[in-house]
């Protein structure tokens, strides 16, 4: 495929990383976070780990956006889909994020609930259309590249005049989670080591590259946007390490054939209509983001979920032996949580961060685990291996 | 659901929208989002929305900086 297939040389990626490991100084470690599930994705599927000299690590970040849904929201979707007379939408990714007491969309679809997995807020539209008789309600999530998508879709629901169509609002912003990373607890006693980051692809198509200067001018980060591709990423990740080695703390683009600083005006000002910052949202992992989360601005009060039903969340524990939250922060990998690969699988999800293939630990089960199984064997650590 | 995948615009439709090639695929799809799209362009397809146009320009310019970047590694030393 044109513009994906040059950008997973493998020969090309391997010469990248020789570069790396070459200029990579070898009396200092790098630790980098790529902020977004599509690169921890690639990451994992590509090997990318393995590929990299030892003194350069990835952090997975919290930019994904099933992971990082609290509970509680969760439930709400849940118990709204139980409404007699609702229909609610949802992308398939949802379905099986366990919500409290091991409930789930699958769950309650399952005992009758009307859910449908939509590929695009358009088909929502399609169905709040055909079946005026029910209250459509899209279960709107995910970052800046999503909510643009879901604005059109209000829009288009306003001008042909639907009654019947809503969405239950929970998309986030990017900066401010990495914002809350860098306020983080842990961060602030410097248990976090991190030396910059690989920016998002398609959030940074949207929003631009001129978001992230604050990770630089207040907090010394460098930021590298990054294409998905694997090459791409090898090439972020160059480019971090020279800055770091160099001394420069920049905002640089390596996504140059999608991302420009100033992003998609026409869906910035779409979202900026419809839309206005949360004073606070709770965020799995991450706790109450100050202006971290968008809902509807009063003159769309009509299409808000929220309004219509009365949703008032009520703030539920995550599963106490899951350690997404730690893992969302950068603190701890998918492997040092106990429930790992054992009760926890892409199949028995016991937290969001299995549910997704954006999230670690389902990106760790999916490709990693068997590589890091065979290095660990490689360098004779595996119980038994030495044996 | 963050994955987005280049997409070729093969003509455009009413209120919108348009008809784009994924490898032979074709599927129609919203350009609301983007000012100007003409067929012949390739699009970063999301959730059944183009959120941006490729630049053929700067995609050549970065398999030339990567061929770069892997051309010399020891140089920089
Ligand atoms: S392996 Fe499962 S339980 Fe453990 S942190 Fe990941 S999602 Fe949570």
């Amino acid at each position: 495929m044109k513009y994906v297939d040059e950008y997973r040389d493998g020969a090309l990626a391997k010469r990248i990383a020789a570069a790396i490991a070459a200029e990579a100084r070898s009396d200092r470690r790098y630790h980098f976070m790529e902020f977004c599930g599509g690169h921890t994705h690639a990451i994992s599927r590509y090997g990318i780990e393995d590929l990299l000299p030892r003194g350069v690590r990835m952090i997975h970040g919290p930019g994904c956006p099933v992971c990082v849904l609290p509970v509680g929201r969760m439930d709400d979707a849940i118990r709204l889909a139980q409404r007699p007379g609702v229909t609610l939408c949802t992308y398939g990714d949802l379905m099986r994020v366990p919500g409290s007491d091991g409930s789930s969309l699958l769950k309650a679809k399952a005992a009758g609930a009307d859910i449908r997995m939509v590929y695009s807020t358009l088909d929502a539209l399609k169905i709040a259309a055909a079946e005026p008789g029910r209250e459509v309600v899209f279960f709107a999530i995910g970052f800046e590249t999503t909510t643009p998508p879901t604005a059109v879709a209000i829009e288009t629901a306003a001008r042909r005049g639907l009654k019947n169509f809503t969405i239950f609002c929970n998309h986030v912003l990017t900066p401010a989670a990495i914002r809350a990373i860098m306020e983080s607890p842990e961060a602030k006693r410097g248990e976090v080591s991190l030396d910059g980051f690989v920016g998002p692809a398609h959030v940074s198509t949207v929003i631009g590259t001129a978001p992230y200067g604050f990770c630089a001018a207040q907090y010394g980060k460098p930021v590298v946007v990054a294409g998905f591709e694997p090459l791409d990423v090898m090439h972020a990740i160059l480019m971090l390490v020279r800055q770091v080695n160099e001394g420069r703390t920049e905002i640089e683009n390596q996504y140059i054939r999608a991302v420009t600083p100033e992003g998609n005006r026409t869906a910035q000002a779409l979202v900026a209509k419809l839309f206005e910052p949360r004073e606070s949202f709770e965020w799995r992992g991450l706790g109450e983001v100050p202006f971290g989360a968008l809902r509807l601005r009063e003159d769309y009060a009509s299409f808000d979920a929220e309004r219509r039903f009365g949703i008032v969340t009520v703030p539920a524990r995550d599963n106490p032996a899951c350690d997404c939250g730690a893992i969302l922060r950068g603190v701890k990998r998918p492997a040092d949580c106990r429930l790992f690969g054992t009760a926890c699988t892409p199949e028995t999800p016991m937290g969001s961060c299995m549910v997704s293939s954006e999230g670690a630990c389902a990106a760790h089960w999916t490709y990693g685990r068997f590589r890091q199984h065979a290095r660990a064997r490689e360098a004779g650590v595996v119980e038994g291996a030495s044996a | 659901m963050c994955l987005a995948i280049p997409a070729r615009v093969t003509a455009l439709l009413p209120d919108g929208m348009a008809k784009v090639s994924l490898d032979g695929v074709s599927k129609v799809i919203s350009v609301a989002l983007v000012e100007g799209v003409a067929p012949g362009d390739y699009v970063v397809l999301h959730v059944g929305y183009a959120l941006a146009r490729i630049d053929a320009a700067e995609a050549e310019r970065t398999l030339a900086l990567l061929a770069e970047a892997g051309a010399r590694p020891a140089a920089a030393l």
